[in-house]
């Protein structure tokens, strides 16, 4: 993995003055891993989630938790029948993400193939949060603004009559604009009248979700062949082309996801923009002292993070769903802001973290019909994983690992209402 | 300083200025009246609109015609507004707003029931249903937030508490301790935000968005696991019976929606005025006001601020567990997938819209309550106002309240500030 996450691959330096500095190198090494890296944090946050979503598992299932009444007669009954079931839902998950040993041609891409295809709309919206984050705004409202990019791409996909290639292009700019007005709005308020941003754009994906539930029943939106809520579907030239072909559902939105994420490490790092929504973001009084406008920077960072999850919404409504329904915009939102937590404001970060959340969603699905564990586990070790990084304190005081590169770890953005 | 005289504006500390609050607010209405009178009386059809006080069409009414209504309660609202701009004292400036506001309302509904029939009593009780989880939600965020830790979690702990009330009364096959299982529940979120907050200093807004993710997953994943596959196991909990209080109960109107209710109404009602008394008089208030204006100054005089923040943050989870147990045991006969649906963000919007204080919230609260049945009434009578766009009220009014276009919102200072002993 050259590409891998800038922060992931600092250099495992140990810590110094450690009380026993080894002399030997093997136990170096076993030191270096052990001091708490973002690598090291991050590992670890996966499997202490894994383990509590295994001991969800066994409790959940009254014939296993069963054998544990008898545990002290005999423990074997209780560890057998708790491995089996563990196994075989984390096998499944693994099988349905990655790689399944037992297909063939093909089908052996699939596990891919739908992993790439969940990841691709929260690289976008992962990607808008995380700009936000590094300008110091939290845009919570990357739901409302994907909802509104949704609206705009479905029906300029099916609304306007444009010949193939052009009409994708539309689309997709229309969901961006759909999302960057929606991203607008909290960012004028906040700029001009200092309203907190959390608190408007969580009100905005509210009434985005209930806008969306207005439009659909629209005469003209409306699929008029269906009596339930849902719109009729994108035209053939503005859906986004399969990569594959044949029945594999990953779609060019991954790649455009790639050149997002290019595109927005680009920004942050190398732009005049990118430089003053750091400055703003490290220090806004200071920023205003050395001239930068910081309301204009709060408002034009909301538009572009908007913009970003609107496309997300696009993504989606483009490459998969292909029409609204009331969840057609799933919740890529809040997903987003579990992948830039975990990306840790990098933009390559957030890329690895969406595909690992992509994973997780794809092998969720195989676990639900092999295994009958329910799809929501899913919910719960995105969000096990999330909390243990935000918090890395509390990974470190579990695995007692040893204290380095501390300020690194620490995810502080708290800046109240 | 009582709690009621902390909402400072920067209007008020520029007088000099011409358009002050009074005058935005004033502006604002002459503007709803208008629209009220003009726009409403045009299309109102000339006929009964009749607010029943029974159930049903029949029975004793207040009745009016519509178009007459539509004219009459604009023209009230256009007055009110009227007398703002004019520059009336300021301590009418609550009077004329709530004036204001309820001709609109009253305007929009002569033109809305035109022609049919509105029940009052079933609309005040299914607004005061609607609105008991808000209120519990919204006190669990005030001593949250006035401790200065906040609470994006409320949808989180509302929803561990519907589950909790549903599996613990469904195994126990009691009322009460399904209460008592709403509460462990939503106290195990509040648990986690305020070591994960307090201890940890995690940031607030994060912890909360991933704390209700959380209990979605969980929540989500016991339900298809336990009570799918077993509902009379694990999801039909007992359903709580109405306290009738003898004499009152019998008053027309008010009688049965106030004295005729589910226990968890009398306890959110006399949480309020528990929790509004206790910020303002006693040693335990003063303590966690302090803590969530000046946690400095307060740990200088020797107030435990992280003591203070632990406890207030717990007493919010046993509120907030109290709001969920009405989904499951008074609302809804079961639990459902991520059945609170938003509420503990109406929550938070009550919360914020009532400017933090108990009192406030609770009549945002009721506000939304209302806004929500009748949204709910309005579809059932097949009216052309999307309920869509009534059930955004909640959601616009907040922003409103918060960019300060009618009056700005101040959160306590300390709010959401991790503190770090130097």
């Amino acid at each position: 993995m050259s590409t891998e996450a800038p922060g992931a691959s600092a250099p495992e330096a140990p810590a110094k003055g450690g009380p026993g500095r080894d002399e030997n190198a093997a136990a170096r090494i076993v030191q270096a891993i052990w001091s708490a890296n973002t690598v090291t944090v991050t590992v670890l946050a996966i499997v202490a989630a894994l383990v509590i979503g295994a001991v969800l598992i066994i409790i959940s299932d009254p014939d296993v938790l069963a054998t544990y009444g008898y545990f002290t007669a005999r423990p074997a009954d209780a560890l057998t029948a708790s491995w089996e079931l563990v196994s075989e839902a984390y096998a499944n998950l693994f099988k349905g993400a990655i790689f399944d040993p037992e297909a063939s041609g093909s089908a052996a891409f699939r596990p891919i193939s739908e992993t790439l295809t969940y990841a691709a709309p929260i690289v976008f919206t992962g990607l808008a949060v995380t700009l936000a984050f590094r300008g110091g705004l939290f845009n919570i409202g990357a739901q409302g603004q994907a909802i509104m990019g949704t609206i705009l791409a479905a029906t300029a996909g099916f609304l306007i009559p444009l010949p193939i290639g052009v009409h994708l292009v539309v689309a997709l700019v229309a969901g961006m604009i759909g999302g960057a007005f929606w991203g607008f709005l909290p960012g004028i308020l906040k700029a001009r009248f200092g309203a907190h941003e959390v608190i408007t754009s969580i009100m905005l994906n509210y009434i985005a979700g209930l806008f969306l539930g207005w439009i659909i029943m629209q005469p003209g939106v409306h699929d008029p062949e269906r009596t339930d809520a849902i719109s009729k579907a994108v035209d053939p030239s503005a859906q986004l082309p399969g990569l594959l072909g044949g029945d594999q559902r990953v779609h060019l939105g991954i790649v455009l996801a790639g050149l997002a994420t290019w595109g927005v490490s680009w920004l942050l790092n190398r732009s005049t923009f990118g430089f003053e929504l750091r400055a703003v973001g490290a220090n806004p009084d200071a920023a205003k002292t050395a001239g930068i406008s910081v309301t204009a920077t709060y408002t034009m960072l909301m538009v572009v993070s908007g913009g970003l999850a609107g496309l997300g919404g696009a993504t989606q409504v483009l490459g998969t769903s292909y029409a609204l329904s009331g969840q057609v915009a799933g919740n890529i939102g809040f997903d987003g802001l579990l992948v830039a937590l975990l990306g840790r404001g990098r933009p390559w970060g957030v890329l690895w973290a969406a595909i690992l959340f992509g994973a997780l969603r794809a092998g969720g699905n195989r676990m639900q019909s092999y295994a009958s564990v329910s799809l929501e586990l899913v919910t719960v070790l995105q969000a096990l994983i999330v909390i243990f990084i935000a918090a890395p304190a509390l990974v470190k005081a579990i695995f007692r690992l040893r204290a380095a590169r501390a300020a690194r770890l620490s995810t502080s953005i708290a800046k109240g209402w | 300083m009582t709690v009621s005289t902390t909402l400072l504006t920067v209007d008020e500390l520029a007088p000099g200025k011409y358009w002050t609050r009074e005058r935005k607010g004033g502006a604002t209405l002459v503007g709803l009246g208008l629209v009220a009178a003009v726009l409403f009386g045009l299309i109102a059809e000339s006929a009964e609109a009749r607010f029943t006080l029974s159930d049903d069409a029949q029975g004793a009414a207040l009745s009016i015609n519509g178009k007459l209504g539509a004219v009459v309660f604009g023209a009230i609202t256009v007055a009110a507004g009227a007398g703002l701009l004019a520059g009336v004292a300021r301590r009418w400036f609550n009077v004329l707003l709530g004036a204001g506001v309820l001709g609109f309302v009253l305007s929009f509904l002569c033109w809305q029931v035109a022609g049919s029939f509105m029940p009052l009593v079933d609309t005040a009780s299914g607004s005061l249903d609607l609105a008991v989880p808000l209120i519990l939600g919204a006190l669990c965020g005030v001593l949250c937030e006035r401790t200065g830790v906040v609470n994006i979690g409320i949808e989180g702990q509302l929803l561990m508490g519907a589950f909790g009330a549903a599996l613990v009364g469904t195994m126990t096959a009691s009322v009460w301790l399904g209460v008592v299982g709403a509460i462990t529940g939503s106290v195990i979120i509040a648990a986690l935000l305020a070591v994960l907050a307090i201890r940890f200093l995690v940031d607030q807004v994060v912890i909360g968005t991933v704390l209700n993710l959380l209990a979605l997953g969980v929540t989500g994943f016991l339900y298809e696991r336990l009570m799918q596959t077993d509902a009379a196991g694990f999801n039909t909990p007992p359903h709580m019976q109405n306290l009738r209080i003898p004499v009152l109960a019998d008053i027309p109107v008010i009688g049965p929606v106030l004295f005729n209710a589910s226990p968890l109404v009398y306890i959110a009602l006399i949480l309020v005025a528990v929790i509004h008394f206790g910020l303002g008089r006693t040693r335990w208030g003063l303590r966690t006001r302090a803590v969530g204006e000046h946690p400095t100054a307060a740990d200088t005089v020797g107030i435990r601020v992280r003591g203070t923040r632990y406890l207030n943050v717990l007493l919010g989870g046993v509120v907030a567990g109290l709001g969920g147990a009405f989904f499951t045991l008074v609302s809804t006969g079961a639990f459902g997938k991520n059945m609170t649906s938003g509420a503990g963000f109406i929550a938070l919007a009550a919360l914020i819209f009532g400017g933090f204080r108990p009192v406030g919230a609770l009549f945002a609260a009721l506000f939304f309550g209302f806004a929500n049945k009748l949204a709910i009434y309005l579809s059932a009578i097949g009216s052309p106002v999307p309920s869509q766009f009534l059930n955004m009220l909640p959601y616009i009014a907040t922003i409103i309240a918060v960019a300060g276009l009618v009056g700005r919102v101040r959160a306590p200072a300390a709010d959401g500030k991790p503190y770090v002993k130097s």
